[in-house]
């Protein structure tokens, strides 16, 4: 979503010099750039993915009896408190790196971007860790219909949370070039995003898979 | 999404970096040639090439109805085999609603759309080049499967179990699930843009209620597929997951229901059925005013009843199932549902013939094709109704009854204001005039041909003649309506031809014509205000709306008495510039590189998983490269679009930025 046709005028000289600070005033009809409301709709349309995933897995989630193990069998609740608390925090971090670009800071920027990766990084990591112990413990993809729904839940919001990672991976070696200067900071703020919508959907995934009994 | 990464909106002009990044190439220049074709970024070119694909597919599909027809030309007939059929009916559908109706809907959505709005783009250049081509290589990659193994055969909804490898062993339903995932990409990415083109990028004076219709009935089909889209993306992704690595969804042993399909595939279904119906709403609602010579009965009449249906569409799905033991209370409350959603049709139609009173009706070709719409969807809205009383839609599922049904409402009505759009905007777009004489032919022989073949139709089904089905007995009595169904098809493939040698004709004496001037159909819109053919930069300079039909009122002003005078002619109002120092988004190579690697990905998915690595390592490449592509060249500013080289001049840089100056934000 690099390239608008908002035909915005010309910055006189150079990039940075005369550009203006955070929040640049863009000349739309509702005064929200073109990327953040693509941004904005993206994620509406997200909810309803989202939706029809958690709708098959609440109409799967308990197996055919003798089909491999049961939800209370494999969950490890505390685990995945501590995982899920691991992922809101990183949304702390987003929400400070998008503070730090508006002021200027483009060091505590970078120390939060990567903050914010490695604790998605970490989410990530204790989801495979999941996988795999589950995997062990009798629950395959074709085990059974619970198996699959939740594999496939919980899965396609992995996928989410590492793309986000690489966004935040990919904004964190931009900034180190020196190609996101201040008038472009709603770059991270756009990342930033996707990404709290990113974690709040683990919110309710981890309230209806893990805790509604 | 992962591009979503990329530098935000460069103030155009600002270097950003050495003309190559990462030793990708520079960006790519030129505006002539079959190169512009495949990097452009234009809407416009965007729009003739959604349209030219998606007439392409519409001969194929309309080869695969010809063969249905044939088959079913006499009882007993032997020409396809039971299997063949199968898989021809299924991909008649698929084609016809996935690769015909909805691209046309968007080739036009694409081109008229930023001119309506006094846009000169959309709001995503490369995204838009990317949707098509994404749309493009999925059909292309779905209609490959003829070739590798036979089509997918378990009829347009693809109903589970059927779907299973167990009942469909060939690879035809993994091509489908996988091109109808690549094509649902192009829908997605390309709603968000337009959308966000709408809402973000209106003409000073543009306030969402002065927009003309047509705009409005394309953003409510904008949002339809932006909340429709992940649905159906849900089930295709379950449905590949169940064929290729043997999920659980749908298989009935583990205890899957396979009602789960229905209802996902429906939740998309229906309003899917209104996304491709409202285009042509929209286009209608455009031809009806001007050669009615009277504004739109109602606009905010129409504009709401369209955001109605939208609405009430996400909520009567269930409809499709009433046959599927929902229980009495889901049959009552989608019956009811249903009724209701007739009423917002209703009040289109009433205020479409409503323009129509009283006014001077000038009974040229596209109004003629507007008048076929009003009329056979009211037909087919009628029959629809009928479908909401739950007993009587027992009595007619799966019989040919439904057929008819879909046909008046998705032929007989978005076609037919397709073609009405067709004949109406090919001077806007090509910059001559379709003939009438054979427009007007064009019409009574589609219009004859198609009422032939689908009025039959209601009988038959009523009669219990089923869908789907690859033939019938002789005593039956169902003989003479299929014959008379499968001459009317035939006639309807003439008037296709007859469409397609209009164009090449009137082409042709085209160049002996004097040029077809500013303003043929005396139209009241604001896309009329720029020459035809439309130039590449829109609109130089941006036009200040005041009204709804700015452009009529600039021409006409009303006397006391409710007359119309001419004040102006609409040659002083068309504007007249040579574009010089509009700067346009630069044409890119990556929206189609990105575009090709994702039916690499799907064929790897289906025989290799090295192909998968490879179209992988495409997508990585194109997304990186598109993310690093160097800004639109500074000094690539335009005038000088007739340089043959494609070429720019490099002036000065302190000339491009006095050019680039006047050129002001559009808004």
């Amino acid at each position: 979503m690099a390239d608008t046709a908002t035909f915005e005028p010309v910055h006189e000289t150079g990039r940075d010099a005369a550009a203006p600070h955070a929040h640049i005033e863009h000349d739309t009809n509702t005064g929200i750039s073109n990327t953040k409301l693509a941004m904005w709709l993206f994620l509406g349309s997200e909810c309803l993915l989202f939706g029809a995933l958690l709708t098959t897995y609440l109409l799967y989630k308990n197996p055919l009896p003798g089909q491999g193990p049961t939800r209370e069998q494999l969950f490890d609740i505390p685990f995945t408190s501590a995982s899920s608390f691991v992922l809101l925090m990183s949304s702390l971090t987003m929400v400070l790196a998008v503070a730090a670009i508006e002021r200027s800071d483009h060091h505590r920027m970078r120390i939060w971007l990567g903050a914010t990766a490695v604790l998605g990084s970490l989410f990530i990591a204790g989801q495979i860790y999941e996988f795999t112990t589950f995997y062990a413990e009798g629950l395959g993809y074709t085990t059974s219909r619970f198996g699959s729904a939740f594999y496939t839940l919980t899965g396609f919001h992995g996928v989410h949370v590492t793309a986000g990672i690489i966004m935040l991976v990919s904004l964190l070696l931009w900034s180190l070039r020196g190609n996101l200067p201040e008038h472009r900071s709603e770059t991270v703020e756009v990342v930033g995003l996707y990404w709290h919508f990113v974690d709040v959907v683990w919110i309710v995934l981890f309230a209806v898979v893990y805790l509604i009994p | 999404m992962a591009v979503a990464d990329a530098p935000l909106a460069l103030p155009s002009g600002a270097p950003s970096h050495d003309g190559k990044v990462l030793g990708v190439f520079t960006r790519a220049q030129r505006t002539t040639g079959w190169r512009s074709w495949i990097t452009g970024v234009d809407h416009k070119k965007v729009g003739i090439m959604y349209g030219a694909a998606a007439i392409f597919f519409l001969l194929i599909g309309g080869f695969e109805a010809l063969l249905i027809r044939m088959q079913l030309w006499a009882p007993r007939q032997q020409l396809l085999s039971a299997d063949v059929y199968n898989q021809v009916y299924t991909m008649h559908g698929t084609t016809m609603v996935f690769l015909v109706v909805m691209p046309i809907g968007a080739a036009f959505a694409n081109y008229l759309l930023p001119l309506q709005i006094g846009a000169r783009d959309v709001a995503f250049p490369r995204l838009n080049a990317f949707s098509f081509w994404c749309f493009l290589f999925g059909g292309i990659f779905l209609n490959t499967s003829w070739l590798l193994g036979g089509g997918a055969d378990g009829g347009w909804f693809m109903y589970a179990p059927n779907n299973g490898v167990l009942y469909s062993p060939s690879h035809g339903i993994d091509f489908w699930v996988l091109g109808l995932i690549i094509t649902g990409i192009a829908s997605m990415v390309s709603s968000v843009n337009l959308i966000v083109t709408v809402l973000n990028m209106r003409a000073p004076g543009m306030s969402m209620m002065k927009m003309p219709i047509f705009t409005w009935m394309t953003l409510v089909t904008q949002f339809l597929l932006l909340f429709a889209l992940p649905v159906i993306t849900v089930a295709l992704f379950l449905l590949m997951f169940s064929r290729i690595f043997g999920a659980a969804f749908f298989n009935i042993d583990d205890g899957a229901n396979p009602l789960l399909w229905q209802h996902l595939f429906w939740i998309f279904g229906h309003p899917e059925v209104y996304l491709m119906i409202l285009p042509s709403f929209g286009l209608i609602s455009e031809i009806l005013p001007v050669f009615s010579r009277k504004p739109i009965f109602g606009y905010s009449f129409i504009v709401f009843s369209g955001v109605a249906i939208a609405f009430m569409g996400f909520g009567v799905w269930a409809h499709h199932m009433f046959v599927s033991g929902l229980g009495p209370t889901s049959v009552l409350v989608f019956s009811l549902t249903t009724m209701f959603i007739a009423v917002p049709t209703g009040v289109k139609i009433l205020n479409w013939t409503a323009t129509m009173w009283g006014g001077r009706l000038r009974f040229d070709t596209p109004l003629l094709f507007s008048i076929g719409l009003i009329t056979m969807f009211t037909i087919g809205g009628l029959s629809g109704v009928s479908h909401s009383i739950a007993p009587a839609d027992t009595q007619q599922t799966d019989t040919y009854y439904i057929v008819a049904h879909f046909h008046y409402v998705l032929f007989g009505g978005a076609f037919f204001g397709f073609m009405g759009g067709f004949y109406y905007y090919w001077p806007k777009v090509f910059g001559y005039m379709l003939s009438e004489k054979m427009g007007k032919w064009n019409f009574w022989v589609l219009f004859l041909g198609f009422n032939l073949t689908f009025g039959p139709m209601h009988i038959i089904g009523l009669q219990g003649m089923s869908r789907r089905y690859y033939t019938y007995d002789p005593n039956f009595g169902f003989d003479i309506w299929n014959k008379i169904a499968t001459i009317g098809a035939f006639t309807i493939a003439l008037s296709v031809i007859l469409f397609i040698v209009n164009i090449a004709l009137s082409y042709k004496r085209s160049k002996s014509l004097p040029p077809v001037g500013a303003d043929p159909w005396d139209a009241r819109t604001l896309e009329w205000i720029t020459p035809n053919p439309t130039p590449e930069w829109n609109f130089d300079p941006i036009p200040t709306v005041t009204r709804v039909d700015d452009f009529w009122y600039q021409k006409y002003e009303e006397t006391a008495d409710g007359g119309l005078v001419k004040v102006r002619d609409a040659k002083d109002i068309v504007q007249d510039s040579d574009g010089v120092g509009v700067h346009l988004p630069s044409p890119s190579y990556w929206p189609i590189v990105l575009a090709f690697g994702l039916p690499i990905v799907a064929y790897g998915l289906i025989f290799s998983w090295w192909l998968c690595l490879l179209g992988g390592a495409i997508i990585v490449t194109a997304m990186f490269g598109w993310a690093f592509e160097p800004p639109d060249d500074p000094e690539a500013a335009h005038g000088h679009g007739h340089d043959e080289a494609g070429h720019d001049d490099h002036g000065s840089a302190a000339d491009v930025d006095a050019l680039e100056q006047e050129v002001a934000p559009v808004g």
